[in-house]
C-alpha cells in the first residue's frame, strides 16, 4: 500500500515542491487527489503531455483510488492495492508533484495562490477545484459520537473492518446504493446489520416499489434488517455509540453507526474564495468557474443548474475539461444518467423517469422463481423510463433508445422481451444484439465508454479484455458490461479473439469463469450448488457435468465442515470411489503409506484377487497394487476385506491427494541423506483424504539421485545432507515437466508446514481441473514464493485451514460402504429373467 | 413411447423411490441388454440400454444434467428422452417405454424381454 501517515509527499525530491523548479510551462494545480482529479489530469496528459506544470493536493494520504471500489474492499473481494487507479509510478513517470495528507485549506485568488493546512503556499496559473462531496451528517443528538463515521473514504473501511473484527451489530442509516453497501459488507464481516431509511423504498431514486420491495426481500433473506420509513430520533451512548433511537421510541444497540444518507458537493473551499456557487460551484461548458483562472470539476460543481453524484458524467466533464485546457473546445452539454449497478451482488438497473405521470404507460413482466423484475415506461411512442431487478443484460438497449428519442411504436408488443426479441427474429443470441447496437451506444455506463469508442480500441490492436480495459477503460470499474465487450471482442476479432483473459468460463452454462465463481461464493456466502447456480443466473437448470463438479469443489474447498458434498455432482470414480474401467467394471487400490506394505496387507490382497476372480493385479506407477475386474456390486465386499485387513482407500480415482512414493533413505540406503520413507509415510498420513482441484501426486527422495522422481510430482522433496529441497509443480504427464525450486528448509516439520501450506494454495486458488503444473505456470513460481516462503504468517494461516478442512475429510469412505451406506448405488434394481432363463 | 393400457404389456419394476433424483439404476436382463434407469432432478423417469454408442460406457454411472447423461468414460452427452448422441457426437442408444403409476416404474414389457429368437441367438 502506498501510503504516508500525516503530513508527507510521495514525490522524492523534497525540496522541489517548495521552490517552484525554473520551468516556463503554465503551473496547474489541483485540489483534489480523487477519481475527478485524477481523471482531468490523465485526460489533459492524452492530448498534450508537456503543456502544463501540475502539482496535485490530497486531503487523504493515498495516491489516487477508485472511491466505487470502497465496498468490494469492506467486503473483503479486493485488497486497497487493488482498487488503486495510479500508483506513486504514474506521478512520477509524469512529472506530477503529489502532496497528500495536507489539504488546500485557501485560495488567494489576488495572489494566484494556494495555501494548505500544513503552511505551504503554492502559486498557480491555473487551479482546478476537485473537491468532490461531503458526506451529509444528519442533525441529530449524538451524531458526534465514537463510532458514528460516514462511509466516503479508507479511513471509514478502516474503522468498519476494526468494529466488524469485534462482532456485535452495527446501524446504518440510509437505504441506498451507498448504505446497502455498507450493510453488505459488514454482514459479510459478521456483524448483524440493521439498516434505516427515511422512505418508504430502498434506492427510491433508483428503483420503483416493486423492484425496492425484491431488494428488500433478498436483503433480508441474507439476515439483514430492513426498516423503512424508519425516522432517526438521535444516537445514544455514553462516551461512545450504543444505539439509535427511532422517533416512534424504538432503540436499535449498535457499537457502530453508519451515515449514509447522501452527499453534499464540497463547497466551503470555493465559497470562501469568493467564487460563484449553487448548490455546487458553478461551471460553464468548459467546466470553468466564475474566476477564468480556475476550473472545477467533478461531484463539487453544478452544470445548467445540474449536480451530478455518478461517475459517468464526471469523466464526460474531465474530457471537456483536457480539451479546454488544450484549445479544443468541444463544451460538456450536461450528461443523462442511467443506473446499472450491482447492489450487494444483486443487478438492478434504472434510467429516465420511472415515477409515471399523463400519459405514461407500463409494461411489465414478473418473473418470481427467477427473481426477475422488468419495467419499461412508454409515454405515446417514446421510452421514457426503465427499471430492472435481477435481469440487467437489457439495460444498456433500453438506455440507448431511451436517450435518442427513437419510435419504439413498432415494437412495443416486444419492448419488454429486449432487445433481441424486439429486433426481430426471436433470436435470443447476444452477439446479434450487441451488433445491433449503434457506435454510439453507451457500453461501459462508469467510464462512459461507447461501443464505438471500444471498437476504435479493439481495432488499435488491444486484442484482450485486459489490454481493452487498460485502454479505454470500458468494464475498468464496476465490471458488469464485461460480457458486452468481451462480445464486441469476439465479433471484431472473429477467430482471433482467444478469448484470452483472467476468466475463461467454467463452461456453457455461465458467463462466470472459475475465479469469479469462487469470488462470489465467498462474497455471497453461499452455500449449495442450487444456490450458486440461481444467484450467478446460470443458464441450465442443474448445470452440465463440467461445472456441477466445478462447484461441487469450490463449495466444499470453502466450506470444510459445512457442505454436504453432493454425490450426483461427482465423476463416477469419485462417487463409486474406484476407477471405472473401459468394460466398466471398476479396479481398485487400497491405500499402502509410502509405498510401504506387509504380509498382512499382501495376504489381503492376494485373497480378494482369488476371491472376486479379479483378473488381474499390477504395481502402478505410485507404487500401490491395483486390483483391476471388480463389478460395482462386488465392491461394498471387496472393501469390507481390504479394511478387515487394515487397509484404507487410495483414493486413487479422486481429484484429490494420489500417493506419496518413496526411496528407502538413510535407513537402508548408503547414498540416503535422510529418512524419505518415514517423512513420506509422514506426509502422506497428513493429506490423504483431501479433495483437490485435480489429482495430486507427492514424492519423498532421500538424496539427489532422486530415485522417487520428486522433481515430476506435484510436490516432491528431495532430501539433502542439510535438510530437504521443496520442489512444485512438477507433471509426468502429457506435457512432461521438471519442477520449480520452491525453497530449502532445514527440518523435517518445517517440508510438512510447507507442504501443507502449499496444498491449501493451491487448493483454494488453482481452478478446477487445473494440475499444480499449469496454475504455476499461469501464477508463476515467484507469487508461490511470495505467499509460501516470504509469507510466515500467510503460511502459518494456510497450513491451519488445510488441517482445519483435513479434520472433516480424512474418513475413509470404503469403511461407510462396506458398512452399507448408499448401497443402492451398487445394488441392481431387479434381475428380469425370461422364462426359459429362470432357474 | 408405445401407447398401450392393457395392464399385461407392462413389466412391474418396483417403487419409483427406489431411484433417488440425479441417480440411476440398473436392471440386468438374462439374454438381453442391461437398462439403466434415470430419474431427473426434475423430477422425470427414463429408461435406456445402458451401453453409450460411443464405446458401450454404462450410462447408468454418468452425471445426470437436465435430461441428459453424461457417459462417465468419454463424457458423451446422451438425451434420455431420444437416446441420441448430443453435440457434434453421432450415434443413439435403445429406449425403453417407460411409465410412473402410482408411484410404481412401468417398462414395456416388448421392450425389455427380448423376442424367441434374438434369445436364441444370444
Amino acid at each position: 500500500m502506498e501510503f504516508q501517515d500525516g503530513i508527507g509527499t510521495v514525490a522524492d525530491n523534497e525540496e522541489g515542491i517548495f521552490t517552484p523548479q525554473r520551468d516556463v510551462r503554465e503551473h496547474l494545480v489541483v485540489v483534489g487527489n480523487g477519481m475527478a482529479g485524477c481523471r482531468a489530469v490523465e485526460e489533459l496528459l492524452a492530448r498534450d503531455a508537456g503543456r502544463y506544470r501540475v502539482t496535485i493536493f490530497g486531503a487523504e494520504p493515498y495516491v489516487n483510488y477508485n472511491r466505487i471500489m470502497l465496498s468490494p474492499v469492506l467486503a473483503g473481494e479486493k485488497t486497497f492495492d487493488d482498487i488503486i487507479i495510479n500508483g506513486r509510478q504514474w506521478y512520477d513517470d509524469n512529472d506530477i508533484e503529489l502532496i497528500v495528507g495536507d489539504p488546500v485549506t485557501a485560495i488567494h485568488r489576488a495572489a494566484k495562490t494556494v495555501s494548505s493546512r500544513s503552511g505551504r503556499t503554492v502559486g498557480y496559473d491555473r487551479l482546478l477545484i476537485a473537491t468532490g462531496s461531503d458526506p451529509f451528517i444528519i442533525p441529530v443528538p449524538g451524531n458526534d459520537l465514537p463510532g458514528v463515521i460516514s462511509f466516503r473514504d479508507m479511513k471509514d473501511v478502516d474503522t468498519m473492518l476494526a468494529a466488524a473484527a469485534d462482532g456485535g451489530s452495527a446501524v446504518v442509516i440510509g437505504g441506498g446504493l451507498l448504505g446497502l453497501e455498507a450493510a453488505h459488507g459488514l454482514t459479510l464481516r459478521g456483524m448483524k446489520v440493521t439498516v434505516i431509511h427515511l422512505m418508504p423504498t430502498l434506492m427510491e431514486r433508483q428503483l420503483d416499489e416493486a423492484s425496492g420491495w425484491l431488494l428488500k426481500s433478498a436483503l433480508e433473506g441474507r439476515g439483514q434488517t430492513i426498516l423503512t420509513g424508519a425516522d432517526t430520533a438521535g444516537i445514544y451512548g455514553e462516551g461512545k455509540v450504543e444505539g439509535v433511537r427511532l422517533k416512534d421510541g424504538r432503540e436499535i444497540p449498535a457499537s457502530l453507526v453508519v451515515m449514509a444518507v447522501g452527499i453534499r458537493p464540497s463547497v466551503a473551499l470555493a465559497r470562501d474564495a469568493g467564487l460563484d456557487i449553487g448548490r455546487g460551484v458553478k461551471v460553464d461548458d468548459h467546466m470553468v468557474t466564475s474566476d477564468p483562472a480556475i476550473l472545477a470539476v467533478g461531484e463539487c460543481v453544478e452544470h445548467d443548474g445540474n449536480v451530478y453524484g455518478l461517475v459517468a458524467p464526471l469523466w464526460d466533464m474531465c474530457r471537456s475539461l483536457a480539451d479546454g485546457l488544450t484549445d479544443r473546445h468541444t463544451g460538456y452539454r450536461g450528461s443523462v444518467t442511467s443506473t446499472k449497478l450491482k447492489v450487494a451482488g444483486l443487478d438492478v438497473f434504472s434510467a429516465g423517469d420511472f415515477s409515471g405521470g399523463d400519459g405514461c404507460e407500463d409494461i411489465v413482466l414478473r418473473d418470481a422463481a427467477r427473481g426477475v423484475y422488468k419495467r419499461v415506461i412508454v409515454k405515446g411512442d417514446r421510452l421514457v423510463g426503465a427499471v430492472l431487478y435481477g435481469d440487467t443484460a437489457d439495460g444498456g438497449w433500453y438506455f440507448d433508445l431511451l436517450k435518442k428519442g427513437e419510435d419504439v411504436g413498432a415494437i412495443r408488443d416486444l419492448l419488454i422481451f429486449g432487445q433481441a426479441f424486439a429486433s426481430g427474429g426471436g433470436q435470443a443470441d447476444p452477439k446479434e444484439a450487441v451488433a445491433a447496437l449503434s457506435d454510439d451506444a453507451e457500453v461501459c455506463g462508469c467510464n462512459g465508454v461507447s461501443k464505438g469508442q471500444v471498437l476504435a480500441c479493439i481495432e488499435a490492436g488491444n486484442g484482450t479484455l485486459d489490454a481493452v480495459r487498460a485502454t479505454c477503460k470500458a468494464s475498468a470499474s464496476c465490471g458488469s458490461c464485461t460480457g458486452l465487450v468481451e462480445t464486441l471482442l469476439a465479433a471484431t476479432l472473429g477467430d482471433d479473439y482467444s478469448g484470452e483473459r483472467a476468466t475463461r468460463t467454467v463452461c456453457k452454462c455461465t458467463s462466470f469463469g472459475h475465479d469469479d465463481v469462487r469470488r462470489e461464493i465467498a462474497a455471497q456466502g453461499m452455500k449449495s450448488i442450487p444456490e450458486v447456480m440461481h444467484k450467478l443466473h446460470w443458464s441450465t437448470p442443474d448445470g452440465c457435468s463440467s461445472c456441477r463438479p466445478a462447484l461441487n469443489y469450490y463449495l466444499l474447498c470453502a466450506l470444510p465442515g459445512e457442505y454436504r458434498d453432493d454425490q450426483q455432482s461427482r465423476f463416477v470414480n469419485e462417487r463409486m470411489h474406484a476407477n471405472i474401467q473401459k468394460d466398466g467394471t471398476y479396479s481398485v487400490v487400497p491405500r499402502m503409506w509410502g509405498g510401504l506394505t506387509n504380509p498382512r496387507e499382501l495376504r489381503a490382497i492376494a485373497d480378494v484377487v482369488e476371491k472376486y476372480h479379479a483378473p488381474m493385479v499390477k504395481v502402478t506407477g505410485g507404487q500401490r497394487l491395483d486390483i483391476f475386474g471388480i463389478r460395482k456390486e462386488d465392491l461394498p465386499a471387496v472393501w469390507a476385506d481390504l479394511n478387515a485387513a487394515g487397509m484404507v482407500s487410495g483414493h486413487a480415482y479422486g481429484k484429490s491427494l494420489r500417493t506419496v512414493k518413496t526411496c528407502v533413505g538413510s535407513e537402508w540406503c548408503r547414498f540416503g541423506t535422510q529418512d524419505s520413507t518415514g517423512l513420506g509415510v509422514r506426509i502422506e498420513r497428513m493429506t490423504w483424504g483431501s479433495w483437490m482441484p485435480h489429482k495430486f501426486k507427492i514424492a519423498a527422495s532421500g538424496c539427489p539421485r532422486n530415485c522417487a522422481e520428486a522433481t515430476i510430482k506435484d510436490f516432491g522433496v528431495v532430501c539433502v545432507d542439510s535438510g530437504y529441497e521443496l520442489h512444485v509443480g512438477g507433471n509426468g504427464g502429457i506435457h512432461v515437466r521438471a519442477t520449480d525450486l520452491l525453497c530449502k528448509v532445514a527440518t523435517e516439520q518445517e517440508a510438512l508446514d510447507y507442504c501443507a501450506a502449499f496444498i491449501q494454495l493451491y487448493r483454494e486458488e488453482a481452478r478446477y481441473l487445473e494440475r499444480t503444473a499449469p496454475w504455476i505456470e499461469r501464477v508463476g513460481v515467484d507469487y508461490v514464493k511470495s505467499r509460501i516462503v516470504d509469507d510466515a504468517e500467510g503460511r502459518e494461516a494456510l497450513r491451519a485451514r488445510f488441517l482445519f478442512s483435513q479434520s472433516f475429510s480424512q474418513e475413509d469412505p470404503w469403511a461407510s460402504r462396506a458398512a452399507g451406506k448408499d448401497a443402492e448405488l451398487h445394488q441392481h434394481l431387479a434381475e428380469v429373467r425370461p422364462m426359459e432363463f429362470a432357474a | 413411447m408405445t401407447a398401450s393400457n392393457n395392464v399385461g404389456d407392462w413389466l412391474d419394476i418396483g417403487p419409483m423411490s427406489q431411484i433417488s433424483p440425479g441417480n440411476a439404476r440398473t436392471l440386468p436382463v438374462r439374454g438381453g441388454e442391461e437398462i439403466a434407469i434415470f430419474h431427473t432432478l426434475d423430477n422425470h423417469f427414463y429408461a435406456l440400454v445402458n451401453k453409450c454408442p460411443h464405446k458401450q460406457g454404462p450410462l447408468s454411472q454418468g452425471i445426470v444434467h437436465g435430461n441428459v447423461v453424461a457417459c462417465p468414460l468419454h463424457n458423451w452427452n446422451i438425451s434420455l428422452r431420444t437416446g441420441e448422441a448430443l453435440g457434434g457426437d453421432e450415434g443413439c442408444v435403445p429406449t425403453i417405454p417407460l411409465k410412473v403409476d402410482a408411484g410404481r416404474i412401468f417398462l414395456l414389457r416388448d421392450a425389455v424381454i427380448p423376442s424367441r429368437a434374438a434369445r436364441k441367438a444370444a
